[in-house]
């Protein structure tokens, strides 16, 4: 199980658009919510009323700020979650083959009834995509909502991942990538998608879209003055205005 | 990384007890009572070291699943590696204790299994390569040297400990030289954990979440940090140039006793250093390290 | 749960709520949930809810209660309120939060009598509603939304969140799928202004002068839709130009109608004519057009870009890029949808013509003083545009659009024993219908509709309290409040606020004698009251969001919602309306009781589908009659079981020909007539001119038998200006005095108000606050990380965390709304990072201006609606050791309110 597979069919994943994302947390909570009654255990919270509330999550969203040398500052969201690596460390490190990663889809998981709980993996992924869930001692990750994608109680249209349902902007994408006729691979091909640290050999399937340009810089006006107001006055103008009525 | 002081006792009490073990096996040839109470002083450091690391497990109960990976998995290997040294000198030592005669060169064979075992350990660490620190060579050869100089101190080797000694204080040496440009030479950096690099400087504006997290507690451990230049200086002082001190004046078992004592809290330090001194690449995105 | 009021699904396991998720087929949401709707079931098992009714046993604020039982508590109530109806119904005040349901709480004040009723609408974006409705005849707020599927270029004014927050994020991100433009002008790059192509970093207050000089650009170079102009607009009426009592008022005919000079005969003709062409250049007897007066106002130079872009922080270029750019896409990238209408007038077109540029603008552009004429300039640029109501432009949601005259106007007069003669809120068209007692003194407790603010149509919420505890105008005897968090995040000046609510007289008395609060959490607001009727959460009860009130409608569909319990609550509480209605019942009010005297509606869920506003017309407007009903139609008892069947909301879709250029189509005019919307078409003019206003100049220069105070002359001549201008805020006069820094606030996305912090999830993601500073200030104060600065405005002081932020206008440092929790609140723990390090910037805010030299201090109120200025706040900053503990300052005394749990 360990080992990772020679070549997965499908390369099932989500494109992240970074010039959308506003950043709401919509969906960081619904995946909460549905993973809290899906996949595996529930993902706890410790002290969730108190001091220092703690609990796990499978996807985060944090902001960035971005400080060009010759625009504008900008501030970029980011969601942060399993990326579904080709080269996943965190599937090989795995002493006990609960971490694995399927050869169908290529979908990275955790067989949680195998999980000692070591956090071995969560050290391999330098994503910090794996937390530990502190009540239950197993480890819980980003599941692709493998109960969503193929749950054939769910309509066809409700078949992808919680997140990318909620998502309001529509800033998440789910599909193949490594069909490159696929909506997501056509996405990440038109918009110059990315790969998150790849100095880190992982091959991560989930691709980052950037954020485009922006800010356009100062250039000419194109509104030229209908007449110099000062010399013709109100009349002046009103002519030349009213004078292009039909 | 939290410096979790399972991991800590479990690193260093096994490698230790592994490199007693293998000295007992080679170089040395206690018998009868004398014989027994080596081993199961040997025995119980590895057993004790060894089941440490089972406090930091979620599910314990399951740790015979380790077993399983041994093809990918240095965790796994190193688990086959300690069973099976422990199995391997398991008749040399009754042998010794009972005078059942066999052949020394029996121990070889445990040895080299106990030294991979070490390696094995060191493996695990050096693996990893979203910990820059420790993703090198030099992290299972500094394993190695402290379980032989632990070994050689239990063992009583005056000079093969001396030696060892020095080979720990270059182990080190080498640990931290390569350790503290890792992360640099990574080339890992929020510019490329974020992909944003190239448009500009990139800076945290506000984190993902207020509130605490496994990811924070494990991984991005900065707490401790002021402390290292203090705790290298007990690594090596302490760890390494008083256990000499201890070796060449002060004779007898009286010397060992200090040195061994002095050696402890020296590989604690160390070990304290090792995890809480190594960075995890996914501080970046929390802008911290 | 919040205004948004998006569609949810939601599923059970065993009874209990398992999983919430969109509704896909929602007008609202089309299937998607915010953070917050994502994670209410973390309301729904709060530990901070609400378990029985309470009756205050310790002093007030010490939170000291005993559990009564329902008996008691409405018993409690009616003794309390009964004598009040008979002897002076204005005695009761009542006032209601972030309420759903306000169609229904003012009909249950006006039946009580009380002219002392408003929502929360005052403190929140008044300004918007009201300059909407007095210009376009409908709003930005929730009561129209941009073309998304045809916009190309969209520019967003001072929005951070906003209550369509879901339709909003949905359309950015259609916009943005599509490769069309997003404009974000907001001095904070957040949220949808951090995806927005382009960020204009503006310096607050400054918008109205900014929009104006675009405006000015506009005509400069004569990008304007003149044809727009003339056939939709006021901008072809004449101005009377005759010193006197009718000098800026419209030029009328003998039947007292304004009208318009006929381009074909260079005759007055009637605006709404066949036909008739209105010309916008005319001069008839002296008086020229509104057009003509428009022109010469904003073509003068103080109106440049150069004049005013070192006020408004974005330089003149940036300025007249804009003009261009709203200019190219308007004119040169007119969409065309081959779709024949015809107009009021009865003129058919062959097609209807689009400018594709859009706004949208909420709270940053009207919760300032200028905010009222600040959203009039917005709405004179949108309609130089063309773009309202056209193709690819901003249109408006039904029941709007509807002509201001379509409003009722504000009713007051309490007389005991009997309900009030109309609505408490309306829209005055001049002093005669202010809401003045004949000495002249404010008739409404937050003196709404009085000289200080004439156009208060939400009412002054956060004036309430500080009234009734100076007795100006009169002292009150019960406040009742529901769902609004006064002692606290909607509070200005919370300090005082606390110590108004405990006020005590020589007597001992409270100076508020009695306070009655409905809330569903143990909140800030709790603590101070005397009875607590707790609610239900939003899973257990009945609601309806309904056309009488704030709608589910899209700009293509009227549309209106209802909710249902899908949970039994599993403690002794009770739905608030179906608790107003027994209360109602008790009392004897009209409409509340049968002939026989029992209660005429069971629950609330009785008087959703059995109630009748007019006839045929009921809270809601689908399945009427036998269920085929639309809009109009006799009750149905089946309408709740056909709502749910249908997912829970209604619409009613208006026709192709109809869908564009609403207020002047009578396709649409025809099809509001048939789902009972109106009575009769009601076609309009724009008003680029407000005849209104220029009412209350006059009265203002001493014309006219109703007359202002004399203090308050020159501020109204300069307030009520007919036609849009700019002046500094209120919160300017600060400056010179030191306080050079603008302080702001912003919702964050996975926050409501107060309440996201009882929410498990929602408070890991934010569960405290620091204040973020512009590079600018950081280095000037040497702030580095971890740092703390003393905040200072000239009303109060508080010593917070800083964090540095690039993307924020110079002169502006910020923090995210109602993330400070005071200790012992919300059930959590008492050292909870909310109270220890989180802050409210409430504390610096005053409700009322610094004293003048006339010795009157004025609330710090839009002077036109009475909008609360929140945004006009003006700051110091000092780097500041940490505080003790690292607890943020001020720090209150902890809410003893473990009893509640
Ligand atoms: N500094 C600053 N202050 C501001 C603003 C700002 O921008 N800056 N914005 C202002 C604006 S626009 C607004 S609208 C106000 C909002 O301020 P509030 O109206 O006070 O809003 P909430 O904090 O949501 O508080 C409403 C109360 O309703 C209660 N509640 C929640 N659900 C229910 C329910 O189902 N039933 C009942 N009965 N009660 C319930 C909550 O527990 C809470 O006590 O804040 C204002 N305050
Ligand atoms: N998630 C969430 N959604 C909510 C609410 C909530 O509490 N949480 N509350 C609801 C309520 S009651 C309301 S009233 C709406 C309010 O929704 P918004 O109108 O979005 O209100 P704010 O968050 O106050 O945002 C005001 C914005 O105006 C900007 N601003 C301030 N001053 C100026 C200025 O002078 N010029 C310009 N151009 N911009 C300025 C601020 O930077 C900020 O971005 O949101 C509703 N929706
Ligand atoms: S992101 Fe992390 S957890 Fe996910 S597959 Fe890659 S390495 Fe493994
Ligand atoms: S924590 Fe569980 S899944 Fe991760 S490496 Fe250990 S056993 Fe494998
Ligand atoms: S795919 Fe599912 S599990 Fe993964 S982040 Fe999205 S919602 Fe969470
Ligand atoms: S739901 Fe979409 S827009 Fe919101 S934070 Fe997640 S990815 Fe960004
Ligand atoms: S915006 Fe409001 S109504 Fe919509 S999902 Fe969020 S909380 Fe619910
Ligand atoms: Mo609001």
């Amino acid at each position: 199980m360990t080992c990772l597979p020679q070549k997965t069919d499908k390369a099932l994943g989500l494109v992240i658009d970074l010039d959308t994302c506003v950043g709401c947390q919509a969906c960081v909570t619904a995946c909460k919510g549905w993973n809290d009654q899906g996949y595996g255990v529930p993902l706890s919270d410790q002290n969730p009323y108190g001091s220092e509330p703690s609990g796990t999550f499978l996807n985060r969203v944090h902001s960035y700020q971005v400080m060009p040398e010759a625009a504008a500052p900008m501030i970029v969201n980011f969601p942060r979650s399993c990326l579904h690596c080709a080269d996943a460390p965190c599937v090989t490190v795995c002493p006990t083959g609960a971490s694995y990663k399927r050869a169908e889809d290529g979908i990275v998981l955790v067989n949680e009834d195998a999980c000692i709980g070591c956090g071995l993996c969560a050290w391999a992924c330098p994503y910090g995509a794996r937390e530990m869930d502190a009540a239950a001692g197993v480890m819980k990750k980003c599941t692709l909502c493998v109960d969503r994608i193929y749950n054939e109680n769910l309509p066809e249209e409700d078949r992808e991942p919680a997140c990318v349902r909620t998502c309001p902007t529509g800033a998440r994408h789910f599909g193949d990538l490594a069909d490159p006729a696929s909506a997501v691979s056509q996405l990440v091909a038109a918009r110059g998608g990315y790969d998150l640290m790849p100095e880190q050999a992982t091959r991560p399937t989930n691709k980052y879209l950037p954020p485009r340009k922006k800010d356009r810089p100062d250039q000419a006006s194109l509104l030229a003055p209908l007449l110099d107001i000062k010399a013709t006055g109100l009349a002046g103008w009103l002519d030349r205005v009213l004078g292009k009525l039909p | 990384m939290n410096p979790a002081s399972s991991v800590i006792i479990f690193t260093v009490l096994s490698g230790m007890g592994l490199g007693y073990l293998a000295l007992l096996a080679t170089a040395h040839d206690y018998t009868g009572a004398a014989a027994f109470w080596h081993w199961a002083f040997a025995y119980a450091l590895a057993t004790i070291g060894l089941a440490a690391s089972a406090f930091h497990l979620g599910n314990p109960q399951r740790a015979w699943r380790a077993f399983t990976q041994w093809r990918s998995s240095w965790l796994s290997r190193e688990a086959w590696g300690a069973v099976l040294t422990l199995l391997a000198f398991a008749p040399l030592a009754l042998s010794d204790w009972l005078g059942l005669g066999l052949p020394r060169g029996f121990g070889w064979v445990g040895a080299v299994l106990a030294m991979a075992t070490v390696i094995a350990t060191g493996m695990i660490y050096a693996q990893i390569r979203a910990v820059p620190r420790w993703h090198h060579w030099s992290v299972p050869l500094l394993y190695l040297a402290y379980a032989l100089a632990g070994g050689c101190l239990l063992a009583g080797f005056r000079m093969p400990a001396i030696l060892a000694l020095v080979g720990v204080a270059g182990a080190v040496l080498l640990h931290w030289r390569v350790g503290d440009g890792a992360f640099a030479r990574a080339r890992s950096s929020l510019g490329s954990a974020t992909g944003l690099g190239a448009l500009g400087q990139v800076e945290i504006f506000e984190p993902a979440h207020t509130a605490g997290s496994y990811l924070l507690r494990e991984m991005i451990y900065v707490v401790g940090r002021r402390h290292v230049k203090r705790l290298r200086v007990i690594a090596l002082g302490v760890g390494v140039a008083l256990p000499i001190l201890a070796l060449l004046v002060v004779p007898g078992v009286g010397g060992f006793g200090l040195a061994i004592i002095l050696y402890l809290l020296g590989a604690f330090a160390q070990r304290w250093l090792f995890f809480a001194e190594a960075e995890h690449v996914v501080g970046l995105y929390y802008g911290r390290r | 749960m919040c205004a948004c009021r998006c569609g949810i699904n939601v599923h059970l396991k065993e009874g209990r709520v398992s999983y919430i998720e969109g509704n896909r087929d929602h007008p609202i949401n089309k299937g998607v949930l915010c953070a917050k709707g994502a994670s209410g079931i973390m309301q729904v098992t709060a530990p901070s809810r609400l378990r029985t009714p309470l009756r205050r046993v310790g002093p007030r604020g010490s939170g000291a209660f005993e559990p009564i039982s329902w008996e008691d508590a409405l018993q409690t109530a009616v003794d309390w309120l009964r004598p009040l109806r008979d002897e002076a119904p204005e005695k009761l005040a009542f006032f209601t939060g972030r309420d759903q349901s306000q169609s229904f709480t003012g009909w249950w004040a006006q039946a009580f009598g009380t002219p002392n009723y408003a929502a929360h609408g005052g403190f929140c974006s008044v300004n918007m509603a009201a300059a909407g409705i007095y210009t376009l005849g409908g709003a930005f707020w929730e009561f129209g939304a941009p073309d998304w599927e045809r916009s190309k270029l969209f520019v967003l004014f001072g929005v951070a969140e906003d209550h369509d927050s879901n339709p909003i994020k949905i359309g950015i991100g259609k916009m943005k799928a599509r490769g069309a433009r997003v404009i974000g002008v907001n001095p904070i790059r957040t949220g949808y202004n951090a995806v927005a192509d382009d960020w204009i970093g503006i310096t607050p207050g400054t918008d109205g002068l900014f929009i104006l000089s675009l405006i000015h650009c506009l005509l400069e170079a004569g990008k304007v839709d003149l044809d727009y102009l003339a056939r939709y607009t006021n901008a072809a009426y004449l101005i009377n130009e005759t010193e006197g009592p009718d000098k800026g008022l419209f030029v009328r005919n003998a039947e007292a109608q304004p009208f318009v000079i006929d381009r074909r005969t260079g005759a007055p003709a009637p605006w709404e004519a066949k036909g008739v062409q209105p010309d916008l250049g005319a001069k008839w007897q002296g008086h020229r057009t509104v057009f003509q007066h428009m022109a010469a106002r904003y073509l003068a130079p103080d109106y440049a870009p150069e004049a005013v872009a070192a006020r408004c922080g974005v330089p003149a270029l940036r300025i007249r890029q804009l003009a261009a750019e709203l200019a190219d896409v308007a004119f040169n990238q007119a969409i065309e949808i081959a779709q024949p209408w015809v107009d009021f007038r009865g003129d058919a077109h062959a097609s209807m013509i689009g400018r594709p540029v859009s706004f949208h603008a909420m709270r940053g552009i009207s919760a300032h003083s200028n905010g009222f004429q600040t959203a009039r300039a917005l709405h004179l640029l949108q309609i130089l545009l063309g773009a309202v109501e056209t193709p690819g432009s901003w249109r408006m949601k039904p029941p709007y659009p509807k002509p201001m005259e379509a409003h009722p106007t504000p009713h007051f007069i309490a007389v005991p024993g009997k309900p009030l003669t109309g609505p408490h809120l309306g829209y005055v068209r001049g002093p005669e219908q202010l809401a003045l007692k004949p000495d002249g003194s404010p008739a409404r407790i937050d003196k709404a509709f009085s000289w200080e603010n004439p156009f208060s149509a939400h009412g002054l919420m956060h004036m309430v309290i500080p009234n009734a505890v100076a007795g100006d105008p009169y002292r009150i005897d019960t406040l009742f409040l529901y769902m609004a968090n006064m002692a606290w995040n909607s509070s200005m000046n919370t300090a005082q606020v606390m110590q108004m609510l405990t006020a005590q007289e020589p007597d001992g008395s409270y100076t508020i004698p009695r306070i009655i609060y409905s809330d569903a959490y143990a909140s800030e607001m709790v603590a101070y009251a005397d009875l607590i009727l707790p609610d239900t959460t939003y899973l257990e009860r009945h609601d309806c969001i309904s056309m009488l009130d704030r709608p589910v409608s899209e700009p293509d569909a009227a549309g209106d919602a209802i909710r249902w319990p899908v949970v039994e609550p599993d403690r002794n509480v009770r739905g608030f309306q179906s608790v107003l209605l027994d209360l109602g019942a008790r009392l004897g009010l009209p409409g509340m009781v049968a002939e026989d005297g029992s209660p005429k509606f069971r629950d609330y869920a009785d008087y959703i589908v059995s109630h009748q506003r007019r006839p045929g017309v009921g809270p809601l407007m689908g399945f009427r009659g036998n269920g085929d009903g639309e809009g109009r139609g006799a009750p149905n008892p089946d309408q709740m079981a056909r709502y749910i069947e249908n997912g829970g909301f209604f619409q009613a879709h208006v026709p192709e020909e109809a869908l564009f250029f609403k207020p002047w189509n009578a396709a649409y005019q025809d099809w509001a007539v048939k789902v009972g919307l109106f009575d009769s078409p009601q076609p309009y003019l724009f008003n680029i001119w407000s005849e209104p206003m220029r009412r209350f100049q006059l009265a203002a220069e001493g014309h006219g038998a109703v007359q202002p105070p004399d203090h308050l002359r020159e501020r109204l001549k300069l307030a009520m200006d007919p036609l849009p201008i700019w002046y500094p805020t209120f919160g300017d006069a600060a400056e010179p005095f030191g306080f050079e820094v603008h302080a702001l606030t912003q919702r964050p996305m996975d926050m409501y108000h107060s309440w996201g912090s009882q929410n498990a999830w929602l408070r890991q993601i934010r569960g405290h606050n620091p204040l973020f500073v512009p590079t600018k200030l950081w280095r000037k104060h040497g702030f580095s990380e971890g740092d703390w600065a003393r905040v200072t405005s000239p009303s109060g002081q508080i010593t917070v965390p800083v964090v540095h932020m690039a993307a924020l206008n110079e002169h502006t440092v910020w923090t995210w709304n109602a993330i400070g929790k005071r200790k012992g609140a919300w059930a959590l723990s008492q050292d909870a990072p909310e109270s220890t390090r989180g802050f409210l910037l409430n504390h610096l805010i005053s409700e009322l201006l610094p004293a003048k030299g006339d010795g009157m201090r004025y609330s710090n109120s839009d002077p036109v609606t009475g909008q609360a200025a929140w945004f006009d706040l003006r700051v110091r900053l000092e780097r500041a050791e940490p505080p003790a503990q690292a607890e943020s300052l001020p720090a209150f005394g902890t809410l003893a309110m473990e009893g509640l749990r």
